[in-house]
């Protein structure tokens, strides 16, 4: 077990990112109870956002500089494509069985992808994402690649500004007021058409920022990065108990973690080496989703609501 | 209501079929009236992932074979024959390989078809090209089973499809031959295997285990991973812990270039190496920390070859945005042993294409002979090419340098 801190390390960082774009799909659930399957979607045209912003800088601009402008831009481009989802896409399908949004979601999530392999230059294999140059960092035993140094701070500051948000400002109330009734936040006065659309506008900007993190981690942005790592997301959303946002970032990193450990320590348990290793880390991460579903159907942060089960 | 939806459904699917059929048949007199007439139009068909993760190689192959077929038609390499093109993209899926394959022979001025890039895509194809008894040419598939059949390993070997064959050397010999040098030039005596579960990366991974521990090195750990991931954090803390002279890829770049920035990134030393599916300038533009590994492929650098000058200079001159990559050369060759099957059998038989051209063309193949882009080229008796230099390749300097070649022979 000696290379446990350093195994909880990648699990954290690598939930970090899968809580951040978990986000996403807990807060558009818990306000218009919509799975919205194109969130991954929105989460890689983030990521061409972003890269679009740094191409658009002249050659040489230092990354640090860069950086900001890169996060503008991706959030941009996201939440343009998260906003107008809604308002084209689902808006006209509100009331309507459950099940057409959700193909609907389905085909906007093919379309997405489909439009940046079409029209976005060279997008038809990986794109080269700016990287932070020079070696890792060392800290405490743990070794830390530079570009998951923004992740680690982007990530808890992402999750403060929004819990901030939600318990602080009238349109934070607004929002919890939707999710709990969205006929009576309307009787109230509530604006609901426009508390959902900051519902997906936030999360296609945590997304976006996710995308960031995702291009500065591995060097590289492709058009299909968004169905794997959006489905991962989705997990940890409902792990964490879909509707709630630290349960979407505790969901995140908890199934990181169950990763990392599983592709790392469960080939040393006696007569299982050939369950262990990378091939099986998903098939261990679903593993716990369904253990955590037995135990407690309402998810590890989710409040146990009837219409909602 | 609901008959009278069920009266246009059926209205349509009845206009359909008839179109499709009017089309069919329409397709069958060109045929016929082309043949008749002077030139007779011979189609070569093509198979590789022209989009996706592997486009960079797939757009390569593409290139050299429709170079080839320009070539022909230029030199009018077969009197009386123009060769045309038609290329499909596989996406590196082998369900789209087999659509592929089926489209590809149910057009009947097809009379051969060049790819795959992925062994596991060859798998999907060969039946269908087997019954339609049309020829397969694969200038990038290297699993010995397509060609001897699964108990290669038993010294069993029986050739699986008469009408499948291949320009470039098989996993075997590119694995022993990666395995050897490994041990006796990188001198590495401890190697971390990993492979991404396709057919191709096992094969490699398990035929480079075998040469490089008969030798006398050991393997220290194993790890198996999906071909679609980009996060290999957690396998890097155990590379690192092992801590070998070596670690050896068995797959392709979209994975092994983040999981060499991702081993260097986590503190291991060790090079990576892998086969002819890293061997790609894109492993070095999306690896910022490539330098230093390793990678076979197949045949010689086609820059070092001098019977490659032409080729390369015609690439050039055909102003092709991509490169062309690993298997330019050999998808070159590949297109030009169906090129010169096309002239055995329509010389043969009065300079005109006779009806059983695809099976006649496939007799021809075997019997191929001639000096092609990467050497030598003909087949052996399981279809596969009998040149089977293998040159190993280091990255430096942001660039693939070629560190020696040899003929593997065991």
């Amino acid at each position: 077990m000696h290379e446990l801190p350093q195994q909880l390390a990648n699990g954290l960082i690598l939930g970090a990112m899968y809580g951040l774009i978990a986000i996403g799909y807990t807060m558009v659930y818990g306000i218009v109870q919509l799975i919205n399957f194109a969130h991954g979607e929105i989460f890689m045209v983030g990521g061409f956002g972003a890269l679009t912003a740094h191409l658009a800088l002249p050659d040489g601009t230092a990354l640090a500089l860069a950086l900001p402008l890169m996060v503008l831009g991706g959030v941009l481009a996201s939440v343009t494509i998260g906003v107008a989802a809604e308002r084209f896409a689902y808006r006209p399908l509100r009331g309507a069985p459950r099940l057409a949004p959700l193909i609907t979601a389905i085909g906007l999530s093919i379309a997405l992808q489909q439009a940046i392999w079409k029209w976005y230059p060279d997008a038809k294999k990986a794109r080269v994402f700016p990287q932070f140059k020079g070696e890792s960092l060392d800290i405490l035993g743990v070794t830390v690649q530079r570009g998951e140094i923004f992740l680690l701070i982007a990530a808890p500051l992402c999750m403060l500004a929004l819990g901030l948000f939600v318990a602080r400002t009238r349109t934070g109330r607004g929002m919890q007021a939707t999710a709990q009734d969205p006929d009576t936040a309307k009787l109230m006065g509530i604006n609901t058409d426009r508390i959902i659309v900051i519902a997906f506008a936030i999360g296609a900007a945590f997304a976006a920022i996710a995308a960031v993190a995702h291009g500065l981690k591995y060097g590289q942005v492709d058009f299909r990065m968004g169905f794997i790592t959006g489905l991962k997301a989705f997990t940890a959303a409902v792990l964490g108990g879909i509707g709630n946002i630290y349960g979407a970032m505790l969901g995140g990193v908890v199934l990181g973690v169950a990763e990392a450990l599983a592709t790392g320590y469960i080939e040393e348990i006696p007569g299982m080496t050939q369950f262990g290793g990378g091939s099986w880390k998903d098939v261990w991460a679903f593993v716990l989703l369904i253990l955590v579903l037995l135990l407690r159907p309402q998810g590890l942060l989710g409040e146990r609501v009837a219409d909602r089960a | 209501m609901r008959h009278r939806s069920l009266l246009i459904l059926t209205t349509a699917l009845t206009t359909g079929a008839l179109t499709l059929s009017a089309c069919g048949s329409r397709d069958d007199k060109g045929d016929d009236g082309k043949s008749e007439g002077k030139q007779t139009t011979v189609v070569i068909g093509l198979d590789a992932p022209l989009t996706g993760d592997l486009s960079a190689l797939g757009q390569g192959i593409k290139n050299s074979a429709e170079l080839a077929l320009n070539n022909a038609n230029k030199t009018k390499e077969v009197p009386g024959v123009t060769f045309r093109f038609r290329a499909l993209d596989d996406q590196a899926q082998p369900t789209s390989g087999q659509q592929n394959a089926t489209k590809l022979a149910g057009d009947k001025q097809v009379l051969g078809i060049v790819g795959p890039l992925n062994s596991s895509v060859a798998q999907s194809m060969q039946q269908v090209a087997q019954s339609n008894n049309i020829a397969l040419i694969s200038p990038a598939n290297t699993t010995p089973d397509l060609s001897q059949g699964k108990d290669w390993k038993q010294d069993k070997r029986k050739r699986q499809f008469s009408t499948y064959f291949r320009t470039s050397t098989t996993d075997e010999v590119q694995g022993s031959f990666g395995g050897k040098y490994a041990y006796e030039q990188i001198k590495a005596k401890t190697v971390y295997v990993i492979d991404d579960q396709k057919t191709y990366g096992v094969g490699l991974a398990a035929a480079f285990t075998t040469k490089f521990t008969a030798l006398g090195g050991k393997v220290v750990g194993t790890e198996h991973v999906n071909p679609e991931d980009r996060d290999f954090k957690a396998i890097v803390s155990k590379v690192k812990t092992a801590s070998p002279d070596l670690v050896f890829y068995g797959g392709e770049y979209p994975a092994s270039a983040p999981l060499s920035q991702q081993l260097k990134d986590g503190g291991v030393k060790a090079p990576l190496m892998g086969g002819d599916g890293m061997y790609s300038g894109d492993y070095i533009t999306l690896n910022k920390k490539s330098a230093g590994d390793y990678a076979t492929s197949v045949g010689k650098p086609v820059e070092q070859l001098d019977s490659a000058k032409k080729f390369i200079a015609d690439y050039k001159t055909a102003g092709y945005k991509d490169r062309y990559e690993a298997y330019g050369g050999s998808t070159y060759d590949a297109t030009w042993a169906l090129v010169q099957a096309v002239k055995a059998v329509v010389s043969a038989n009065d300079g005109k294409l006779p009806s059983d051209a695809r099976a006649k063309i496939v007799d021809a193949l075997n019997k191929v002979e001639f000096d092609g882009v990467t050497g030598p080229v003909s087949f052996d008796k399981y279809g596969d090419t009998t040149n089977t230099l293998i040159t190993a390749y280091q990255v430096d300097a942001g660039q693939w340098k070629s560190r020696y070649s040899a003929e593997y022979k065991g």
